[in-house]
């Protein structure tokens, strides 16, 4: 095949997309900071309610959980996920739709085998190596007496 | 101003995430257990505690937060009840939101139909 080195640079460039990492990061961040901004808010919210700082805390995680599996149910979680990425993974609201997904879809597998077992697809570890670590963590507190 | 100290914090641990997922193999469930576990540790090591107080709900909404509202559970549990609290505070301080997950899960199958899969 006959080509300039220019014809040659060009094909190269067709064929090398563009690393989309950095519009990844931006989505990431602008989704992700819009639900902690949220949160903040319903933080806030529960404080002005009366709620003192650990009663507040988690009434917004609960807040924030039931939204997510809200909008998990409407599908439009999904559609905010396609763009945000870990923007809506990694925040507690990701934590309630990987329960709440599964939860939904694995209904025609019966409620006890389907939605009650597979909600715990990606919750299941979660809590096993987050209670463990937690236990783990208490045990050094008691051995070296550090409370 | 907490308001963008959340938005900025929460943000970048997003952003950092994002890097994980697009530059790793790791699946969500890796990555949403590893978070929890990395909660813990740098709690543990008096790391995150500063950084709730100065990002608030940018560093608990985050799954690091889980792990940080597990070991601070545990932390007060050791302190009330010795070698129990170490089984007990975890576990305790997550309750709600593990509660809220399971049976919001739960409504969710029972009031909404699955997604088209044609």
């Amino acid at each position: 095949m006959d080509m300039t080195p220019q014809e040659y640079e060009q094909l190269v460039e067709k064929h090398c997309k563009a690393s989309p990492l950095g519009k990844d990061m931006l989505w990431a961040f602008v989704i992700g900071g819009a639900i902690c901004t949220l949160g903040q808010g319903i933080l806030d919210f529960w404080k002005a309610a009366g709620l003192d700082e650990k009663d507040a805390a988690t009434a917004t995680s609960i807040t924030l959980i039931g939204l997510s599996a809200l909008l998990t149910g409407l599908h439009l979680y999904e559609k905010l996920a396609k763009h945000a990425g870990a923007g809506t993974l990694v925040p507690i609201t990701g934590f309630s739709n990987s329960v709440a997904s599964p939860a939904l879809e694995f209904k025609s597998e019966g409620f006890v085998l389907g939605t009650g077992a597979k909600m715990f697809t990606i919750a299941g570890p979660v809590i096993v190596y987050g209670i463990s670590a937690s236990i783990i963590y208490g045990v050094i507190l008691v051995i070296f007496g550090a409370v | 101003m907490q308001y963008i100290y959340a938005f900025i914090t929460g943000g970048i641990i997003c952003a950092l995430s994002q890097i994980l997922i697009d530059k790793t193999q790791l699946t969500p469930a890796r990555i949403l257990t590893a978070y929890v576990v990395l909660g813990v540790v740098l709690t543990a090591v008096g790391i995150y505690k500063p950084l709730v107080d100065w990002a608030g709900a940018g560093a608990t909404v985050p799954l690091l937060g889980f792990g940080y509202t597990l070991a601070e559970g545990v932390k007060t549990a050791v302190a009330d009840s010795g070698l129990l609290g170490a089984l007990t505070g975890g576990a305790k301080a997550a309750a709600g939101g593990i509660s809220a997950a399971v049976f919001f899960g739960l409504l969710t199958a029972l009031l909404f139909k699955p997604a088209d899969k044609s």
